[in-house]
């Protein structure tokens, strides 16, 4: 029996997009709204399944080039993240996850389409990205420096109606000088896997978002704070 | 080390070599398969665990002239100790996601499997529960497959062959699979797994009863008795040998120190994690976590694993870092206590046994500790 007032979280195809830790996402979302008291219902929807278009959260995560050509065809013939979209539901978007949210992006040394939820294209770096990176995030959305972990291969190029997530501090993010990119309630970044792991109060506006609640009750954030410490201060020696 | 290339091939030239390769097991299989193979004389091995060239070539070298040689080798570097060694049979244990900020991607590795076999005149014995060396080993003509199970599904819902989707069923404790849309599918295993025993393909059941841990173990041991059939052990004269095994590159020894019987597990990546939370006993228990370059920096695969089995067992954890960890038990609802070192953790323990899992560094760290490091 489904909980109509739950908080409807959806794991975008697991089985295409899913490498790196991508679970953390959902795990820490959840786990965050427990312990608020909120009733959480997580959903793993697979690639051959409807997409369900009135969940509260979509979490689009990261994935070799086939599997992400795979998922954006099938999220463009399924129609249901762009209904969401829409109506303005919350959607964390993640590495290749990022990438397909756009209007276009390589993959295996072809262009795709993407589903232009987002305003940016992707392209092929001449270098792969990979190890820490961290950015001031846009004043706008009030939240701490970003810190995350990253690995892919594509720079991305924002347009109009995009802004960037974060200046980049260390790192490549799109370019190597901002990373990820928000609009509405859409937020995309190269930070990959658990990103939320180091960066609790990226989650809590999530959930904010989601379910309208201004000032959610503080819980005990020291296991993610002192790993934030630790990564800020590891990032600051290098 | 730089080392010749053509040494490799001098030093393997009129032996009749094996290699053992895949993301798990292959230490543990190489030194099954190397004392199953010594049936027939002495063997050579880099049986610590050094899976690179020079490691090669050191075993090679150290083991002087003998008629056989079993080979682990890293899943990379499999064409070019194929090309160098020119092996009689390739044993492929798995593919899973492993150290990914610098290992290739599952996919990539499967492909570059399948090209270096495509046509060699080799025996290869392959796992037939798992999609991806399934795919890599079917470009070759001749195939023992094994059912050594997979525990971890998640680098293989995605059919290399066409892109389509693997569906999986569970059938008689075996779990069954194929491709939705093209012809891939679990070939059936020449070799099956009953519990603690190996069905050969002739029929005969053999009862092994390891001194080892688990069962990935009964399923490495599986593979094991498949490579030497191929030089012609019968599993029959292998199976007492491989049961006086205890301890594999310092895994799985117990270490008696301040009244503590401490027992080592490696565990590099998700399904190196499962299987081992699949081995320890309901003791006290440690989780170490390193993230230096040859565990990989990037530490997200934590998300990847279920410590949920660890509810209501003492929790430690150590290592560079544990609050990566920290972050994740606490999201997976596991209690625990973090202390500064290994030493620490050993006297925050009660006398008696305590299982510590650690990634790579960090078990080498403390097996230097234990004053065991080779």
């Amino acid at each position: 029996m489904r909980n109509e007032s739950a908080l409807r979280i959806v794991w975008v195809y697991p089985d295409l997009l899913s490498t790196y830790g991508d679970r953390g996402n959902l795990l820490i979302l959840a786990h965050r709204a427990s312990l608020r008291g909120l009733a959480v219902e997580s959903v793993e929807v697979r690639s051959d399944q409807n997409l369900p278009a009135e969940a509260d959260i979509y979490l689009l995560a990261g994935g070799e080039d086939a599997p992400q050509v795979l998922a954006a065809q099938r999220l463009a013939a399924d129609g249901g993240l762009r209904l969401a979209a829409e109506r303005g539901a919350v959607i964390l978007a993640v590495c290749a996850g990022y990438q397909l949210v756009g209007g276009s992006f390589v993959a295996n040394a072809r262009m795709y389409a993407g589903l232009s939820l987002l305003d940016i294209r992707s392209d092929r770096g001449l270098t792969r990205a990979v190890g820490e990176l961290a950015g001031e995030v846009d004043v706008n959305l009030g939240l701490p420096m970003l810190t995350g972990f990253e690995n892919h291969g594509g720079r991305s190029i924002l347009g109009p109606e995009a802004r960037p997530l974060a200046r980049v501090v260390v790192g490549v993010g799109n370019d190597g000088r901002t990373e990820g990119a928000w609009a509405g309630h859409l937020i995309g970044t190269y930070a990959h896997g658990p990103v939320l792991s180091r960066n609790p109060a990226l989650a809590d506006l999530l959930l904010r978002w989601a379910t309208g609640i201004e000032f959610l009750a503080p819980v005990d954030d020291t296991w993610h704070e002192r790993l934030r410490a630790e990564r800020l201060a590891a990032v600051k020696a290098a | 080390m730089v080392i010749d290339p053509d040494l490799l091939a001098h030093l393997a030239a009129r032996r009749q070599i094996a290699l053992i390769s895949g993301t798990n097991g292959k230490t543990t299989t190489t030194r099954l398969t190397a004392v199953a193979v010594g049936v027939l004389g002495p063997v050579a091995s880099n049986s610590l665990g050094a899976n690179l060239p020079t490691g090669h070539a050191s075993a090679l070298a150290k083991a002087g002239a003998t008629a056989h040689a079993i080979l682990e080798v890293d899943e990379h570097y499999l064409p070019h100790v194929l090309a160098a060694t020119q092996p009689r049979v390739v044993a492929l244990l798995n593919l899973t996601r492993d150290q990914l900020d610098r290992a290739k991607e599952v996919a990539m590795l499967a492909r570059l499997w399948r090209d270096t076999l495509r046509g060699q005149p080799i025996h290869v014995v392959a796992n037939a529960d798992d999609p991806m060396v399934v795919w890599a080993a079917s470009s070759t003509e001749r195939v023992s497959w094994v059912a050594a199970g997979q525990r971890w599904f998640d680098d293989s819902w995605v059919c290399p062959e066409c892109g389509g989707s693997i569906r999986r069923e569970r059938r008689n404790g075996s779990v069954d699979w194929c491709c939705t849309t093209c012809a891939l599918r679990r070939p059936t295993p020449h070799w099956t797994l009953h519990g603690n025993a190996v069905v050969d393909p002739r029929g005969m059941c053999h009862d092994v009863k390891l001194s080892l841990p688990g069962e990935i173990n009964v399923a490495n041991a599986a593979m094991a008795l498949a490579v030497a059939a191929e030089f012609g052990v019968r599993p029959e004269d292998a199976v007492p040998r491989i049961a006086e095994i205890t301890s594999v590159a310092g895994r799985y020894t117990i270490v008696e120190r301040a009244g503590r019987a401490i027992r080592l597990f490696l565990a590099k990546n998700p399904a190196g994690w499962l299987e081992a939370f699949d081995m320890v006993d309901p003791a006290p228990i440690l989780l170490v976590i390193n993230a230096r370059q040859p565990d990989g920096f990037d530490t997200s695969w934590l998300f990847d694993v279920d410590f949920a089995p660890l509810r209501g067992r003492p929790v430690l954890i150590t290592g560079e870092r544990a609050y990566d960890l920290g972050v994740r038990l606490k999201v997976n609802g596991v209690a625990f206590t973090h202390v500064p070192s290994f030493a620490e953790a050993v006297m925050a323990t009660p006398p008696g046994r305590l299982e510590v899992i650690a990634n790579y560094s960090a078990f080498q760290k403390i097996r230097v500790e234990l004053d065991r490091a080779e």
